[in-house]
Formats: structure tokens, C-alpha cells, sequence
């Protein structure tokens, strides 16, 4: 509120507090070079607890659903080909099977 | 002899059958392990520590020791963002823009203006987020995985949306009234999270346009500098950081309307209805649900035998009124009410306690149970439903008496 009233403006975006910038990266998803694809995709809008959160509990269908949700309803920019890859990264190392 | 034989083999029959209930009830409600993995204590800005389930868009719920009183603290109460972008609103450029095609004239408010030509009201309600203790549902479902903290209860001031919808003139078509925020999705092409109310419901008296949560201006993270007040409702309407209401002569077509936060018709036992969104199957969420919460207890603690146990918690409904809340401490099988304290309002957390005599050593399987004028009671099994929304399957939470 201060930084608004400083630059006089109402709408004056910060993307998130600093604690959360420090507290998000702290986050590390599993796989290794596997992860960077998700990571890519999925972080320009969240942070990536959203899918530690809800592990272990959803199967490959309920990913997919999930990430075909963020595509239709949320339009996250994801190509095609890249569904099943990363489908099969949230299945492997976040799913219930 | 032959009675007495078959009084025992009864009487084994039905412990085996309660111990096999105990067990089976006893799959004790628990979050998933990368809810409880991932979840952490961190303060933004100007709030406590509070339970972190996700950084960004930030989702923080209250921790328990936030609902010692009846008024949850502004800098305890839960945090709740569908989109990212939250910008730091400039009180004296922020404006209210009121209109639509169900109004008869648009209105641009000025805070100075919303504060001096409308009438405050203040009134205690209970805001509570849809999926509270969706973490908790069996099977588990996907979305925020919140415990039971994604709820709060505060002394709301603000002008009343009637008098400023009869100020811009609401019109006889009009079916709903919709709100939209200053948040922003990081993409532009994320649809803005937008919602309606039934005009009916925007023109009880009790719904509010709040700028002052206990006494206090809003937090930032609670929706500084104005939000939508619905005592009764969920938290979904609740919109914040407030700068648009429209009257629409037509239902808000909205994913936030259409598909999100809705339930199955008939599985909930509630009244209030909004037909202009309803589906031959869903209709939006509406009232909240008669329901507690344990206080002062955890799972797990221990206390000293031979001491009276002190049971104290929180009751709370859409407001038709708490009619009474009922303690168990052997599982189920026998229930005694509590004391309730002054009620707040209707639509306030309801304080309670009960004392518990002296127990001899061993586990204790502790429940509340609150009732509601209407005569509807917690369930004792949760009633599933996809989204996890509407949770209040009586708590049970097992202490240790040594």
C-alpha cells in the first residue's frame, strides 16, 4: 500500500510478497532435468507446491484432467505434444499408482 | 445360565462390532502427505505466521491457536487468491464503478464517497472458504488442501450493496448481480475471477460493501481497501479488493459460475436456492452448513488422569441460529451438551465448553456435534462430494488420558 501510494497509482502489480519469492523457490521438484518441462509450464502462473499439495493422491486420469483444465479454462500456453510428457511426470513421481 | 451365555456372546457381538466401527471410523481424517510435506509457517507482509498451503497465488489458512476467541485477529485470519497478480491498491485513486445493464445509471464511488453518502452497517460474520477442510475428505480430491483454518469470523463495517444498488437504480430485469477485482492472472488470457450473486441475495440487508474488519481497515491480503460481505454464504462471494458490480439482466456467464464451485442439487441440506444458475444436476454453492470446531484439543496430547477435562470450541451455521452443541467423549455412544456463551449475532462463530469429569486412564475419542434452529445437524459421515466443498462430517480427535 505504501509502494502504491509512492508511485501514486491504484493498480501497481507485484507479482508476490517477498517472503513468498524467497519461500516458492525453495521449492524443488523431483526428476531432476525431468522436472524442467513442468516447471517451465506450470510456474508461470503458480508456484509449484500446488503440485506437492496434491500428492499422492490423484491418478494419471485426474492429472491429465487437471492439466488439460489449466489449458482450456486457465489458457496455459501448453502445446499438444507436450501433454502426455508431462502428464507422465505428475503420474510418475506425484501420483497415486 | 443359557441367558446369561447369550448376554455375554451379545455383549462380545457388540464390541466386536464397536471395536470394528472404532476402527473403521478411526481411519483417522488426514491431510495428503504432500499437503503435510509441503506445508510450512510463513508470514506474509503484515500477518502472522500463518499455515502456508501454496506461495503463489498466496493460500494461507489459520492455524488453530487463531480461533482462541470468538473474533478471528485480522493479522491471523486466512488467505485466499485464485489469481496471482494482487496489486497494492492506493486507497484515495481507488474507485467503485457500479452498473450494468440492470441498473438504471452507472455510479464511479470514491472511498470518502462510499464512507459519507451510504450509511454504515457493522454486523460479526463467519467468512469461510468453500473447500474448508477439503484436505480432509475421503477419498481425497484435488484443489487447495485445506485443513479447518480456511475460515475466520470478524466485526464487518461497511455501506450496504442495497442502498448503493438503489442509488444506481436496479431494475425489475434484474436477475444477479456480479463482482469483479483488481486481481490479475500473470497471463492476460486467464478469464478474471468474476462472480454473482442472486439480486435477491445482493439486496439483503445484511450483504455489505466492508471497508473495516475489526475495527481496522481490511488487510491487504484480505482484500484492502473494500469487499463483498455475504453473511451466510460461502466465501466464494466474498470478492476482494472490490472495483466493479454490474446488475445483470442475464446470469453471469462465468467458468467461475458455470463450473467451479458448484455441488450436486439436493445432497446439502439447504434452503437458500440461486435458480438463475442452477443446472438440472449443480447449482452454485450457497449457505454455509451447520458446524464446529474443537479449540483446544489436538490429536494426541495427553492429559493427566483424575483432572476434569476442559472442552471448548466454536459452533457456526448460515445463520438460522445455533440451537445447541453436543459433546461425546466415548466415540459416539453417548452425547451431552455443552454451554453455550452469548451469541455475537447470527451469523458469528458460536463460543462453547463443556467440562468433562474426571476420566481414568486410556485413550478418549473426543466429538462435537452442533444443531441449528432448523433442526440440522452435523453429519456423522462425511457427504462426498467431488470438489470437497462443504465439509463438516463431525470432528473426532483421540487425546491420551495418563
Amino acid at each position: 500500500m505504501t509502494i502504491g501510494s509512492r508511485f501514486g497509482s491504484a493498480l501497481l502489480f507485484s507479482i508476490c510478497a517477498a517472503s513468498a519469492i524467497g519461500g516458492e523457490s525453495s521449492i524443488k521438484l523431483a526428476g531432476g532435468a525431468q522436472a524442467t518441462q513442468v516447471q517451465l509450464r506450470c510456474s508461470t502462473c503458480h508456484s509449484l507446491d500446488y503440485i506437492l499439495m496434491n500428492s499422492p493422491i490423484l491418478t494419471r486420469a485426474a492429472w491429465e484432467a487437471e492439466v488439460r483444465k489449466m489449458m482450456k479454462i486457465m489458457a496455459a500456453p501448453i502445446p499438444e505434444d507436450e501433454v502426455a510428457p508431462i502428464v507422465d511426470y505428475l503420474s510418475q513421481y506425484y501420483g497415486s499408482n | 445360565m443359557q441367558t446369561r451365555r447369550s448376554f455375554m456372546r451379545l455383549a462380545a457381538g457388540g464390541i466386536a462390532l464397536a471395536e470394528a466401527g472404532l476402527i473403521g471410523s478411526w481411519a483417522r481424517a488426514e491431510l495428503p502427505q504432500g499437503t503435510l510435506d509441503s506445508q510450512v509457517r510463513d508470514a506474509l507482509p503484515g500477518k502472522q505466521p500463518l499455515i502456508k498451503r501454496t506461495f503463489r497465488p498466496p493460500n494461507y489458512e489459520s492455524p488453530l491457536e487463531s480461533f482462541h476467541d470468538v473474533l478471528t485477529p485480522n493479522d491471523n485470519f486466512f488467505v485466499r487468491w485464485h489469481l496471482a497478480n494482487i496489486p497494492h491498491i492506493d486507497v484515495h485513486t481507488w474507485r467503485l464503478n457500479v452498473g450494468g445493464d440492470g441498473a438504471e445509471r452507472s455510479l464511479d464511488l470514491s472511498m470518502d464517497e462510499l464512507k459519507r453518502d451510504f450509511e454504515a452497517a457493522e454486523l460479526v460474520a463467519v467468512c469461510q472458504c468453500a473447500g474448508n477442510r477439503r484436505g480432509f475428505s475421503a477419498p481425497h480430491v484435488a484443489g487447495v488442501e485445506w485443513g479447518s483454518g480456511a475460515m475466520g469470523n470478524a466485526r464487518w463495517k461497511g455501506a450496504r450493496l442495497k442502498d448503493i444498488l438503489a442509488r444506481a437504480g436496479l431494475k425489475s430485469e434484474a436477475v444477479e448481480v456480479a463482482f469483479n477485482g483488481s486481481d490479475r492472472a500473470p497471463l492476460d488470457s486467464t478469464p478474471a475471477f468474476v462472480k454473482s450473486l442472486p439480486a435477491w441475495k445482493a439486496m439483503d440487508e445484511n450483504t455489505l460493501v466492508a471497508y473495516e474488519m475489526n475495527g481496522a481497515a481490511l488487510p491487504h491480503w484480505n482484500g484492502f481497501p473494500a469487499r463483498i460481505v455475504v453473511p451466510g454464504w460461502s466465501a466464494t462471494y466474498w470478492m476482494k479488493q472490490v472495483v466493479s458490480i454490474r446488475a445483470l439482466a442475464q446470469p453471469l456467464a462465468s467458468y467461475w459460475m458455470h463450473t467451479a464451485y458448484r455441488v450436486p442439487i439436493g445432497k446439502f441440506p439447504i434452503i437458500d436456492r440461486f435458480t438463475s444458475q442452477e443446472s438440472v444436476t449443480t447449482t452454485p454453492i450457497t449457505e454455509i452448513l451447520i458446524n464446529s470446531l474443537i479449540t483446544n484439543l489436538s490429536d494426541g496430547e495427553r492429559f493427566a488422569a483424575g483432572q476434569p477435562l476442559q472442552i471448548k470450541g466454536l459452533a457456526w451455521d448460515a445463520g438460522y441460529g445455533i440451537r445447541g452443541v453436543e459433546i461425546s467423549v466415548d466415540d459416539g455412544r453417548s452425547w451431552q451438551s455443552a454451554t453455550l456463551s452469548e451469541s455475537q449475532g447470527r451469523f458469528s462463530f458460536r463460543a462453547w465448553q463443556f467440562t468433562c469429569p474426571p476420566r481414568a486412564a486410556g485413550r478418549l475419542f473426543v466429538m462435537a456435534r452442533a444443531s441449528n434452529s432448523q433442526g440440522t445437524v452435523q453429519p456423522a459421515e462425511l457427504i462426498f462430494n467431488g470438489p470437497g466443498y462443504h465439509n463438516n462430517v463431525v470432528q473426532k480427535i483421540a487425546i491420551d488420558i495418563v
